[in-house]
């Protein structure tokens, strides 16, 4: 356990960008992170630096240049093809310790709340988990972390200000994306990589990839939910519509799930999924805490509901009252007429 | 096979209240054990009744934390262990990690750690992780199921749009996913029984370490400052008219912040 560290000598942003099979991840999410770390590295006057770890990365560490980094570090072989959390922290442990990164972002993706307590323990960093806002003390020159706390219910701002890498994993869906520049040059350093598969403590020996969409409603953007006050008539088909119209997901509460118009995998509250997308759409839900204890993190909440005294428009930032059976086609007549 | 359980207690957050200007009422929350760590304990307790296990559930905090370790007790688990000194008090994960870390060891031999994935009331998930990282143990996270074996430990992991089937060797650190199992009921004759029992109380002198390491000096991150975000009642703006014209004005607001 070191002692408090020489912070100075402490430089530049590093992202930690995920990988499926060489390419991207379908999520957005290390994209996101890109991007606010550029904007990070910019308010610092820094560079921006993309840390990529898996197998036959080439092409998709030339794109994370154009999408801004200045510098890709890339750990290419076949031993890292699949993320394994203690070969992933072997390494990005190692070029932390050679290159002193100042502020170090994860995506709060499964894999990324995983990694990135495993990094900053062996570091002795302090890591901000599941942050909504990042941003530089002008002052300072030091990075603010903001996160819901308390079951969403409270804010908190967190600094780590006497060691170093500072770490935040970020949420997906709450940062912009960067934007390609073809014009973009920079550097690409390959990282040895010495660990052998024979090495690695932890085997794979099973991977499957869900494709059924009810699988990523905990990382979805956008969710449309359904409450007992959207099932009636073919008002649940018109909610899927709306769902289709918004590229959402579509979750519900336990009675919904019960009555079997959704799976379990996308019941949202206490007994069901926490989620936190940027926009929830509470359609016919009364909002009791069972429920909003699953969705209170959203970024955005839009509530349509008959009664106007429901308990959700308490966590709601915009509320529409009125009858489901009205407003979602209307709702959907608009989002089509928006887009022309 | 001797299994540790980390179980942290926390405020029962669903029973959270608002004052009529939309500002958390803290006082009176009744404290729970987090509910991930009643999955991890039922994983341990499972364990133990279909190979044998000596389970210590392991806890650190305020010493009311006595009764989610009685609790973990009365559901079956053999011994307990207390962690509370002034000194820990303002820990931020990496000193929690630290000082389970350090008690663990002093422990003695393990065949396997189970903590939950997070805890509800800072929903950080960060803990277990850093617990394996300070022992060297494989991390075996998000774990739907777990079966043991010869010297090893497999077990079905949710990782995001993935499943997978991984494999370490034991000890290891399983951190419990709420699709794991469903928690039992503490028995009745338990729960009279786990009054008798003995509560192990360590505090920072009899786990060793670093003075520096423990409690909020041990804590590389500080809190700057808690606030309420928007959520109060009169915070919600109503869009109102027909049916069309409320959705117009609220499709009109959504594009304004981005949100299509
Ligand atoms: C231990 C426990 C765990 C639970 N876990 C969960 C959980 O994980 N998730 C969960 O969601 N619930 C959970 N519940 C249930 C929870 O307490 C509520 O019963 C549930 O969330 C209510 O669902 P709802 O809003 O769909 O239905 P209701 O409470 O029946 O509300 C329906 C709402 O729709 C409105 N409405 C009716 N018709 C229309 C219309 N035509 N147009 C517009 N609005 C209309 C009504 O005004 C009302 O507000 C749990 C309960 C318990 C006891
Ligand atoms: N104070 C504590 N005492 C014992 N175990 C803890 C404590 N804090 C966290 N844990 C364990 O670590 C897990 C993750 O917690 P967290 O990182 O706070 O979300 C919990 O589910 C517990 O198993």
């Amino acid at each position: 356990m070191t002692a408090i560290k020489d912070l100075s000598a402490y430089k530049g942003v590093w992202v930690f960008i995920e990988q499926f099979e060489g390419k991207l991840t379908n999520s957005t999410l290390s994209l996101e992170i890109l991007g606010e770390g550029r904007k990070l590295a910019d308010k610092l006057g820094t560079d921006l630096t993309a840390v990529i770890l898996g197998e036959n990365l080439e092409k998709t560490a030339g794109d994370l240049i154009k999408y801004g980094a200045n510098t890709v570090l890339v750990a290419d072989a076949p031993v890292l093809a699949n993320y394994r959390t203690e070969l992933y922290t072997d390494i990005i442990c190692q070029a932390a310790k050679e290159r002193k990164p100042e502020i170090l972002l994860v995506g709060a993706s499964a894999t990324g709340r995983d990694l990135a307590p495993r990094i900053s323990f062996r570091l002795h960093t302090g890591c901000t988990a599941d942050c909504t806002e990042l941003d530089i003390d002008d002052e300072k020159k030091i990075l603010v972390s903001t996160r819901p706390a308390f079951g969403g219910n409270v804010m908190a701002t967190i600094l780590c200000p006497d060691h170093r890498p500072q770490m935040s994993t970020v949420r997906p869906g709450v940062m912009m994306l960067p934007t390609w520049d073809e014009a973009r040059t920079g550097e690409v350093i390959k990282l040895e990589v010495t660990a052998k598969e024979e090495d690695a403590k932890v085997k794979i020996l099973e991977v499957k990839k869900h494709e059924a969409s009810a699988q990523n409603i905990q990382e979805a953007v956008r969710v449309v939910s359904a409450g007992l006050g959207a099932c009636t008539g073919n008002c649940f088909d018109q909610l899927k519509e709306l769902a289709k119209e918004l590229d959402a997901e579509i979750g519900g509460t336990r009675p919904v799930f019960e009555t079997g118009l959704i799976s379990h995998d996308v019941q949202i509250g206490q007994t069901g999924k926490t989620v936190r997308p940027e926009l929830y759409m509470a359609v016919g839900i009364s909002g009791t805490v069972q429920h909003t204890t699953g969705m209170a993190n959203s970024r955005t909440v839009v509530a349509i509901n008959k009664d106007p005294n429901a308990e959700i428009f308490k966590f709601a930032h915009y509320g529409i009252v009125g009858d489901a059976k009205a407003v979602v086609p209307a709702l959907i007549a608009q989002l089509k007429a928006s887009r022309n | 096979m001797k299994i540790i359980v980390c179980i942290k207690q926390v405020p029962d957050v669903t029973e959270v209240k608002w004052d009529e200007n939309g500002s958390l009422i803290r006082t009176g929350l009744p404290s729970i054990i987090n509910p991930n760590d009643k999955n991890a304990i039922e994983a341990a307790l499972t364990l133990k009744e279909e190979k044998g296990a000596e389970i210590t559930v392991v806890s650190m905090g305020p010493p009311q934390v006595e009764e989610a370790l009685r609790e973990a007790m009365a559901m079956g688990c053999d011994h307990a262990v207390l962690l509370t000194d002034r000194k820990f008090g303002g820990a931020d994960c990496w000193a929690t990690a630290y000082t389970l870390g350090m008690a663990i060891k002093k422990l003695g031999h393990f065949d396997l750690i189970f903590s939950g994935v997070e805890a509800m009331d800072g929903n950080t998930a960060q803990v277990g992780p850093e617990i394996a990282d300070f022992l060297g143990l494989p991390l075996l996270s998000y774990a739907e199921a777990i079966e043991v074996g010869e010297g090893t430990v497999k077990i079905h992991q949710k990782l995001g749009d993935l499943t997978r089937v991984i494999e370490g060797p034991m000890p290891a650190l399983i951190t419990c996913e709420k699709e794991l199992n469903v928690p039992r009921i503490p028995r009745m004759d338990l729960v009279f029984e786990c009054f008798e029992k003995e509560i192990k109380v360590l505090g920072m002198a009899d786990v060793d370490g670093e003075l520096e390491n423990f409690g909020l000096k041990g804590s590389p991150t500080r809190l700057r400052k808690v606030f309420s975000p928007k959520r109060a009642k009169a915070q919600v703006e109503f869009l109102e008219g027909t049916p069309k014209e409320s959705s117009q004005k609220l499709v009109e607001k959504l594009h304004e912040i981005n949100a299509i």
